[in-house]
């Protein structure tokens, strides 16, 4: 008796040893909060350092299109013009082509191994660092597009989106280019919820003598339609923040026009251009325009995380 | 009876055929960029590599014929990509492990969750931003302005989401029968994790690890106004203070330039930064196909 309580006495964990328990876990605990403390530590920073510009312009700076380090004039009108325009746009064309290839990878018109490898070929893709889709935009698209532009502006001039004689860097070749950048995101998020359909869901349709195209539009892509959408939601953030192949691609012009032929501008190109070497009232100015970015770019990715919850498949 | 077999020209087929086309058609468009892309890497980039290229420094912009070559970029970028490593490896992986192992789901955890999330949707521009306000502006590295060293804090930012994330659910696939055996032998908490649930989680964590290091490494954005360029050798550890260079930040810089020579040099740092990110991605993929291979077995 006396033998086996002493055994147990040894069999009790070391105070030290509980120690290193309680150390562990807590700097787990702190080491997860670093998320937290990042993210409001990015929100603070920008939003003081533009807090000199926000109270000389307001409001007005986002409607404003000046902007002039000479006369200390600022207004990021062309810039966040540019970057709605550009990311609705390339997401507009993103968005049947992505669907449509996410069609064709779930459905079985060829075998599953040339699916797999274009699914993974769409994947690839978007491991490409978008610098390097920029030199490539500006050596391979642009001369392989021209010819293309000046028949848009012949024929089309009198809309206002082709007004302009093309010359070169266009807002036009920054949404093709981002358009190779969303399409593996739409893609990719769109194969998955069409694969989480249940096949009861399909043979059901099947039994009742709905065409494999009616089963689609009827039965698939409605199940999908949530998830789908937040793979949309979630490249529409990624087009606003793009930075490095719009800013080779766009050209970089600070006036205005409506023409997607001309120059143009997004929040995130100005921020490259100009960050490092702006200074005075210019730094402060470009703060504003990144926390404008930033706020756009917050408010799209958290309403795609409320659909995904809201919306999430419950088969 | 013939209403039993298939007719072509009934209205259904024929739609059917047109969307079953009009897939198709979706499909080679989104491949063609990147045959594209990598065909055009690989005769223009492949073209430009030499032995000098890996040892040279590249020349100033100019008239110059020779363009030099990408020595420290290539050093700086392997330089900034492990700095960002070692900040985000240790604090995600962390992380991950408070979320998958010890949150019991409550505000907390939900909140690091979302949170992580919406740090990985943050442009990366933004981190830029960040760190040229808390670290370049304020000379706070020992009075460096310009320095590796915030470059690789930038690039942490934008690889800390992806670690955080991978390691949570890489550790929440791992079985619990896993787990109370070893509580139940009597092992603490933390010889359960270190010993059993991070080591049978090792190669999904690894993988995913690998491949936001290879994001890392291409990214541009965080760079530039963070590390800046440089175009002198890197000789020692107090270059990380200074201005560095990298591949991606040149690709940018003479992608601009009005010189050929210096272009040319462009495609071949595209050509070495696109052939060992796809390198590590199809390699983890590969590795990936075989683990779920030999599990189902």
């Amino acid at each position: 008796m006396e033998e086996k309580l002493t055994l147990f006495k040894n069999r009790k964990r070391f105070g030290i040893e509980k120690n290193i328990d309680i150390i562990f876990k807590n700097t787990a605990l702190v080491l997860s909060s670093f998320v937290a403390i990042i993210l409001l530590g990015i929100i603070l920073v920008v939003f003081f350092q533009s807090f000199e510009s926000f109270s000389r312009y307001g409001l007005k700076f986002l409607v404003t299109s000046e902007w002039n380090p000479v006369k200390d004039e600022y207004g990021a009108f062309t810039a966040i013009y540019g970057t709605l325009v550009t990311s609705f746009l390339s997401l507009l064309i993103t968005i049947p082509l992505g669907v449509g290839t996410a069609i064709f990878i779930t459905e079985d018109f060829v075998p599953k191994v040339f699916r797999e490898i274009i699914g993974s070929f769409v994947e690839l893709l978007a491991a490409i660092p978008s610098v390097v889709l920029g030199l490539w935009a500006i050596f391979v698209m642009e001369p392989f597009f021209r010819a293309f532009f000046v028949f848009l502006h012949n024929f089309f001039g009198w809309i206002p989106l082709f007004s302009t004689e093309p010359t070169g860097r266009n807002s036009l070749l920054a949404i093709l280019i981002l358009v190779v950048m969303l399409l593996p995101i739409v893609t990719s998020i769109a194969r998955d919820s069409l694969n989480q359909v249940p096949k009861k869901l399909r043979n059901a349709a099947y039994g009742i003598g709905a065409s494999r195209w009616k089963t689609i539009f009827s039965v698939i892509l409605p199940a999908a339609l949530s998830g789908i959408m937040a793979g949309v939601l979630l490249a529409l953030g990624r087009a606003m923040g793009e930075t490095m192949a719009v800013t080779m691609i766009i050209g970089n012009s600070n006036a205005f026009s409506w023409s997607l032929l001309s120059p143009g501008y997004t929040i995130s190109s100005m921020l490259a251009n100009q960050f490092g070497e702006a200074d005075g009232s210019q730094v402060s100015s470009l703060f504003y325009a990144a926390f404008v970015l930033m706020i756009l770019s917050l408010v799209v990715n958290i309403f795609a995380q409320w659909l995904v919850k809201k919306f999430s498949l419950k088969y | 009876m013939s209403s039993l077999y298939y007719q072509k020209r009934l209205s259904r087929n024929i739609g059917d055929k047109f969307f079953t086309s009009l897939s198709v058609i979706c499909a080679l468009i989104a491949i063609l960029p990147l045959i594209f892309l990598v065909t055009y890497i690989l005769i223009k980039g492949g073209s430009q590599i030499n032995l000098d290229l890996f040892s040279l420094e590249p020349n100033p912009p100019g008239d110059d014929l020779d363009a030099g070559g990408i020595n420290p970029a290539l050093i700086g970028t392997l330089i900034i990509t492990t700095i960002a490593s070692i900040i985000a490896i240790p604090v995600g992986v962390g992380g991950g492990i408070y979320l998958a192992e010890y949150s019991k789901g409550g505000a907390f955890s939900r909140f690091i969750r979302f949170g992580v999330n919406v740090l990985a949707g943050v442009p990366s521009i933004i981190a830029g931003v960040f760190i040229y306000a808390l670290i370049v502006s304020t000379k706070i590295l020992f009075g460096s302005m310009y320095s590796g060293l915030a470059g690789g804090m930038a690039l942490s930012i934008l690889m800390l989401p992806t670690v955080i994330k991978t390691t949570d659910e890489g550790l929440k696939l791992v079985p619990n029968e896993l787990r109370y055996a070893s509580l139940g032998v009597g092992a603490s908490m933390y010889t359960t994790i270190l010993k059993v649930t991070l080591p049978s989680a090792f190669r999904s964590i690894a993988t995913g690890v690998v491949l936001g290091i290879a994001r890392a490494a291409g990214e541009t954005a965080p760079l530039i106004f963070t590390a800046l360029f440089s175009y002198y050798y890197i000789t020692g550890f107090g270059d990380l203070f200074y201005e560095m260079g990298s591949l991606a930040v040149l690709i940018y810089n003479f992608a601009l330039e009005p010189y050929d020579a210096q272009n040319k040099l462009a495609w071949a740092a595209s050509f070495i930064l696109v052939l060992s990110i796809l390198s590590v991605n199809i390699f983890s993929r590969i590795l990936a196909a075989f683990t779920e291979k030999t599990k189902r077995v």
